[in-house]
């Protein structure tokens, strides 16, 4: 193998001296202190969520607090890392929702299946599943991954409606077309 | 029973339906014609077990007949076609209310038709509420698939709908909806026609009329259900089944009723082992397409409290192998008796038949006969003592007490009793009896017999196993696996296997193919014969040998008895 010999040159004054390079370094270190920052203190501090994001799904109440779920398991059926379960169930006649007749019994959602694709709020008649802004789940068991129906509700909240199917079905019964 | 005369060759009428020939028998009407050419005619309110009323309209074809001249009958030819002129009638017609006639033409897909159909659909859909969500119809409501299929795709209907009574209670079984209904009265007719328990009707007119019972009746009878099945809308719903899963979930598994020696054919209906519902197969020869109430409900000794789930030994927990070894210890000591079932498969009766003939032991079997109603419910309660006959198990009928048996252990004569999931003190034994002999008892259920068994093995119902049943035609029938057999329970047929291989010292197969090729060999009349080789409308079996047996059936649906049809 040849062996090539590179001439190594000798420093100029300026170089000796090392001041331009440290200056030079000095104003990337200068600039970057005065720049915007592009990262953030997280958790302390969360990213604005844009909309349409799919972050953890949640069951969501209607303005007039009533669980909009009807457990017509379609999100169930339609999720394909089968992350739902749903146990169906009826609604009491005695309760002020009797005319929706029927309400989950629980709900589960694995947080460890789901992949966040938004079938099920896709899929939802009823728009009561919905993929809202969190996105950071964690527990110590795989039992404390799965959020029960009490922990959806939590989670999801009360979102504006627009069409209060259920309180015109409601009214139409009370004042509606009857023989 | 003696052979049915041969059938005389109806007579063939050829119809055209959507340019496609077929021959048809006379008296078919266009729907059942149309369907054996796999031409779908929608219909809600015709059914094939029930009267024709054309009350739904839904089933509008085009028809036409070959043109002839009113003079002189002369066929009247198109000259573009060269072919006789159809006349088609300018109007659509019900393919239910109108029966073949030679040479009659049917267009199902003509834009007329198309039309009529999505005209019957939007009228259909006006009251209808949009329930489809909480409906336990949704995905095999006829409503919803024709919608799709045939249906306009929007609502033009802006007015207000009306409305009904939500949940009212028809009957102990049976809730209606008012609003789903869509009158076309299949129900009505069911009650009337096939249980002639008339309690239902319509009250009140056009789009108020109402689906009601007769004042001071209930929809209570033993068929109630069936109108479930047949409500082509969720209008009415079980009870027992409402909200409690989608049907989309389920698994259908075939089944037989093991209700009464009748077999009607089921499907069980599963979800990752849990049972919601068994309804009617239809099946043309035994039960059309109708199961009684009580049938449908059995479902639940799967999980009842009473279920043997432990094996057992002197009252121990032990294992299958164990317990096989200890029942085989106290049963080759000799002075054995074997009391069988007619609950049991073909299958586990022949290998009964086989452990009572190593130990050399008198066979008995526990009769149950209660009333016959007529329909889908005979007098023999017990699924297959047929099949106990056929494979040889018994050879006369069985009683309901076990007297000769009671009177063996008072005598001294009979040291163990092998009980095959039959109680033997509801079939007359006493306590005393009992504590005298060593019991060795494969079971489903706890009883006052496993009570007081040595060796307690729990077994399968049918719903977890696999096998054959003879009914009272002698129709050998299939019940398939629906769910895996719980915790702690064992296949009966392995159960017998081990059991009849510990008593012989050969190793015994056990699988359902490996009994069935022994039972084809081995039974005259199952010669040749497989478990896969059974249609699932079951096989009727040459039953001559067993014509001088007094069998406490009486008339049922598909069924006469000997006696009677001699009489005759």
């Amino acid at each position: 193998m040849a062996v090539i010999e590179v001439e190594r040159k000798p420093l100029t004054l300026a170089e000796r001296t090392y001041i331009p390079q440290i200056l030079s370094g000095l104003k990337t270190t200068w600039k970057h202190l005065v720049a915007p920052t592009v990262t953030m203190k997280y958790p302390e501090e969360r990213p604005p969520i844009p909309p349409g994001y799919r972050g953890v799904p949640t069951l969501v109440k209607d303005p007039n607090g009533r669980e909009k779920c009807v457990s017509c398991q379609l999100c169930e059926f339609v999720c394909p890392p089968k992350a739902i379960r749903i146990t169906p169930g009826e609604i009491p006649p005695d309760s002020e929702y009797a005319h929706v007749e029927k309400a989950p019994q629980e709900f589960e959602i694995d947080m460890l299946r789901c992949i966040y694709c938004g079938l099920c709020q896709e899929v939802c008649p009823e728009e009561a599943i919905w993929l809202q802004t969190q996105y950071s789940t964690s527990g110590y068991t795989r039992a404390e991954m799965v959020n029960n129906k009490k922990k959806l509700y939590e989670l999801g909240g009360t979102l504006p409606d627009q069409h209060f199917k259920w309180d015109k079905k409601k009214a139409a019964e009370e004042h509606g077309n009857v023989h | 029973m003696s052979q049915p005369a041969p059938a005389p060759k109806p007579d063939l009428v050829t119809v055209n339906i959507d340019g496609k020939e077929i021959a048809v028998p006379k008296g078919t009407n266009v729907i059942e014609a149309a369907r054996l050419l796999n031409v779908d005619v929608p219909h809600y309110c015709y059914h094939p077990k029930l009267t024709v009323v054309g009350n739904c309209r839904m089933c509008l074809v085009e028809m036409g007949m070959p043109a002839v001249d009113p003079a002189t009958k002369a066929p009247i030819m198109d000259p573009a076609t060269g072919k006789q002129k159809i006349n088609w009638i300018p109007r659509p017609q019900i393919g239910c209310g109108t029966n073949v006639a030679p040479g009659m033409h049917i267009r199902t897909t003509s834009q007329m038709v198309k039309e009529a159909r999505e005209g019957v659909m939007e009228f259909l859909l006006i009251n209808h509420p949009l329930d489809c969500p909480i409906c336990d119809q949704a995905g095999e409501c006829k409503l919803q698939e024709q919608a799709t299929g045939y249906g306009r795709g929007y609502s033009r209907f802006v007015e207000q709908k009306n409305v009904k009574p939500k949940r009212t209670q028809l009957g102990p079984r049976v809730m209606l909806d008012d609003e789903r209904c869509i009158l076309c009265s299949r129900c009505i007719r069911f009650s009337r026609e096939i249980v002639k328990d008339d309690v239902l009707g319509f009250i009140d007119r056009g789009s108020y009329s109402t689906l009601t019972c007769y004042p001071g009746k209930q929809l209570a009878n033993n068929y109630s259900l069936n109108t479930v099945d047949i409500c082509p809308v969720g209008a009415l719903t079980s009870t027992d089944f409402r909200f409690k899963m989608r049907v989309w979930f389920l698994k259908q598994s075939n089944s037989i009723d093991t209700e009464s020696s009748v077999g009607a054919n089921t499907v069980v209906w599963s979800r990752e082992g849990i049972i919601y519902r068994i309804t009617p197969r239809r099946n043309d020869e035994v039960n059309d397409t109708w199961l009684a109430d009580s049938a449908r409900v059995l479902y639940k000794q799967v999980r009842d409290e009473s279920r043997l789930t432990a094996t057992k030994v002197g009252g121990q927990p032990a294992a299958l192998d164990a317990a096989i070894e200890s029942a085989a210890s106290h049963l080759k000591a000799g002075a054995v008796a074997v009391v069988g079932s007619g609950r049991s498969s073909v299958e586990e009766q022949f290998l009964t038949k086989k452990i009572a003939a190593a130990l050399n032991a008198s066979v008995s079997l526990v009769a149950r006969v209660g009333e016959g109603d007529k329909l889908l419910i005979s007098a023999d309660r017990n699924p297959n003592v047929r099949g106990a006959l056929v494979t040889g198990l018994i050879d006369q009928l069985p009683s309901a007490q076990l007297t000769e048996l009671g009177a063996a252990i008072d005598a001294g004569k009979v040291k163990t009793v092998l009980a095959i999931n039959e109680d033997l003190t509801t079939a007359g034994l006493t306590a005393a009896q009992l504590a005298k002999v060593t019991i060795v008892y494969a079971g489903t259920h706890s009883n006052a017999t496993s009570e007081a068994a040595a060796v307690i093995i729990p077994t399968s119902t049918v719903f977890e196993k696999s096998g054959t049943f003879i009914n009272q035609q002698f129709r050998i029938q299939k019940f398939h696996q629906a769910i895996p057999a719980i915790a702690g329970t064992h296949n009966d047929l392995v159960v017998l296997g081990k059991l009849l291989g510990a008593l012989s010292g050969n190793a015994v197969t056990t699988d359902l193919a490996a009994v069935w090729q022994q039972l084809s060999s081995e039974v005259g009349l199952l010669a040749g014969l497989s478990f896969a080789a059974v249609p699932d409308t079951g096989r009727v079996l040459d039953s001559s040998r067993f014509a001088h047996l007094a069998f406490p059936e009486g008339e049922t649906l598909h069924f006469k008895p000997a006696a009677a049809t001699a009489a005759v």
